[in-house]
């Protein structure tokens, strides 16, 4: 079977059997290897400071520059700070696992990026090699072991430190993980499905753009998966939003309820291992979504054309692209979204991912099933298109359900003053007063402290302040 | 086929090696100042309450968690494998699988049904 695969993948000018990974002289591999670490560290170096001024600009402030160019060794500063920093081993911790804890979360960190493929096939001294640490039958199967094994790391650190807010934060990361391990597992069967395999190169392969004819006209196929399987893709990004303890699903490490989480006990470079560990899963998780959805190393489409693009050194550039704006859209979400509810958070993973993601599959594989079995695709195309008109039909006749009802309005729950006993709230039909200087431009009102001023003192005070109201008691 | 995991091997021992050196040096580059208050548990300035070693009991919830992991994780391991062959099984495999799937859904909807799914 996998000799097979390998004779299948070797046609491809750019593609690498699956037997040639491994049998590469030894310093070549020691190369890659290094390389890859080398990848991962500078890649997380660079997010820290992208995502810090990502962060800042979206919340109008500066953010870091005052540290190298344009304040871009920043995280490489705190890098170093922490080395310097006092290590403190609480006197209540499991010192031996205490210890292991940040290794075991940082190492399957690095490994779970070795069968990642970050370019095609190039050659260096002669030697025939892709750009990839190595692939496996059973590649992506080899990432979800060491993300399982990540949670190890985790949970270890918030059990042995001996302390309420870790433990809390061990198990609700290890509740977390491992719920929306579920609904990213089976994301993916889709993708393997079509693939037809679990080696990451060989998913690359799967991705290239092909045609097909419909109606007797020639049209361009979409390879990437992103397009034919566009519902994977969506539970995969929220899955692995989830999987990684970022915003909005930071709830492990939730600072208004957890203080640290589970790394609140360490200090100095253990402390920065967990965070380490942190952004090379968030940006292997990224890798990965970029291999299987987005066409791994292959260029978009109007480069697709142009051969130099395509081929040799150059694909790393559209690889690199490609995860920098998954961390984008990370950064992104965490600038954007407040936290959710832990209960919340359970409810969605199993209550919705799980059961779309098991439907999905189903679907997909029928889908599958008639483009395997029925050999015209004419007349399929049609039965399909008929089953989609009946069921848009069907929702468009469908009764549509009544809007919810504000509760404020004739239910009993009017807001009663305060004097009656009711809540103090703010004034619900506040309106925003014009800004002191669009007025001076506009010349209505000469500009003063009074328009700035005269907000309602009290929020019962009755009806909100008009300009004129102002202009009265100014 | 062993060969393909040498490289990973060669990655781990770099991974490792940074890691344990990082750990291992953290204890010689940093000062070191005692405070009797610097090794107590953190609880926001208050003194920790007092704790059973190994956290103690936690709810069950996260147990039960735990086994529907496991449920639905071989369920992925039977779904892996089967999706890489599916092109040979066709549509023996779709009723096989539609099947399998059928038979996990019960065992869920019975787990949402008793409220095993709930976090208050």
């Amino acid at each position: 079977m996998i000799g097979s695969l390998a004779v299948l993948a070797a046609d491809d000018n750019t593609q690498l059997p699956l037997t040639s990974f491994g049998n590469e002289p030894f310093w070549l591999t020691i190369g890659k290897a290094v390389f890859v670490f080398v990848l991962l560290v500078v890649l997380t170096l660079f997010s820290i400071v992208f995502e810090r001024k990502i962060v800042s600009y979206m919340q109008q402030r500066i953010g870091p520059n005052r540290v190298g160019p344009r304040g871009y060794l920043q995280s490489l500063a705190d890098g170093l700070k922490l080395a310097l920093k006092e290590e403190i081993i609480p006197q209540l911790a499991d010192k031996p696992v205490y210890i292991l804890a940040p290794i075991i979360a940082a190492v399957p960190a690095f490994l779970a990026f070795s069968v990642i493929p970050f370019g095609p096939k190039v050659s260096i001294a002669g030697h025939q090699t892709a750009l990839q640490l190595t692939d496996l039958p059973v590649g992506v199967l080899f990432i979800f072991a060491c993300s399982s094994l990540g949670v190890f790391g985790i949970v270890l650190a918030g059990w042995s430190s001996g302390s309420t807010y870790p433990l809390l934060g061990g198990l609700r990361s290890a509740a977390q993980v491992i719920s929306y391990e579920i609904a990213m597992g089976l994301s993916l069967v889709a993708v393997f499905l079509y693939a037809g395999s679990l080696s990451t190169s060989e998913i690359v392969a799967a991705q290239v753009s092909t045609t097909f004819d419909v109606f007797g006209t020639t049209l361009p196929k979409p390879g990437w998966f992103i397009v034919t399987l566009p519902v994977s893709f969506v539970i995969y990004t929220i899955a692995m939003v989830g999987e990684t303890n970022r915003a909005p699903f930071d709830l492990p490490e939730a600072e208004s309820e957890l203080v640290g989480g589970f790394h609140t006990e360490y200090t100095s470079l253990k402390f920065a291992m967990f965070f380490l560990a942190e952004y090379i899963n968030m940006i292997t998780v990224s890798a990965l979504a970029v291999t299987l959805f987005l066409g791994g190393w292959q260029a978009p489409f109007p480069f697709s054309r142009v051969d130099w693009m395509t081929t040799g050194w150059f694909p790393m550039v559209w690889f690199i692209l490609k995860v920098v704006g998954f961390i984008f859209v990370f950064v992104w979400l965490r600038g954007t979204l407040p936290r959710m509810r832990y209960d919340q958070f359970m409810k969605f993973g199993w209550k919705v991912l799980v059961p779309i993601s098991l439907v999905w599959i189903l679907l997909v594989a029928a889908i599958r099933t008639a483009t395997l079995e029925v050999a015209d695709r004419q007349s399929l195309l049609m039965v399909v298109f008929g089953i989609f008109l009946v069921v848009m039909i069907v929702f468009y006749l469908l009764p549509q359900p009544e809007p919810d009802q504000h509760p404020a309005e004739g239910s009993g729950l009017e807001l009663l003053p305060l004097s009656q006993g009711g809540f103090p709230t703010p004034p619900l039909d506040l309106v925003v007063p014009p800004t002191p200087r669009s007025l001076a431009a506009v010349g209505a009102v000469p500009a003063g402290p009074a328009t700035s001023t005269a907000l309602p003192t009290s929020p019962l005070a009755g009806p909100p302040a008009t300009p004129d109201d102002e202009v009265d008691r100014g | 086929m062993l060969n393909n995991y040498v490289p990973i091997l060669v990655l781990f021992v770099l991974a490792f090696g940074f890691a344990g050196f990082s750990v291992g040096a953290a204890t010689f580059t940093g000062p070191r100042r005692y405070n009797r208050a610097k090794y107590d548990a953190y609880e926001c300035g208050i003194e920790p309450t007092p704790q059973p070693m190994g956290g103690g009991r936690f709810p069950v919830k996260f147990y039960l968690t735990a086994m529907l992991f496991i449920v639905f994780d071989i369920e992925i391991i039977f779904l892996y494998p089967w999706a890489v062959a599916f092109s040979q099984l066709k549509l023996f495999g779709l009723v096989e699988m539609a099947l399998f799937i059928g038979t996990v859904f019960i065992a869920y909807a019975y787990v949402w049904r008793r409220g095993g799914l709930e976090w208050d």
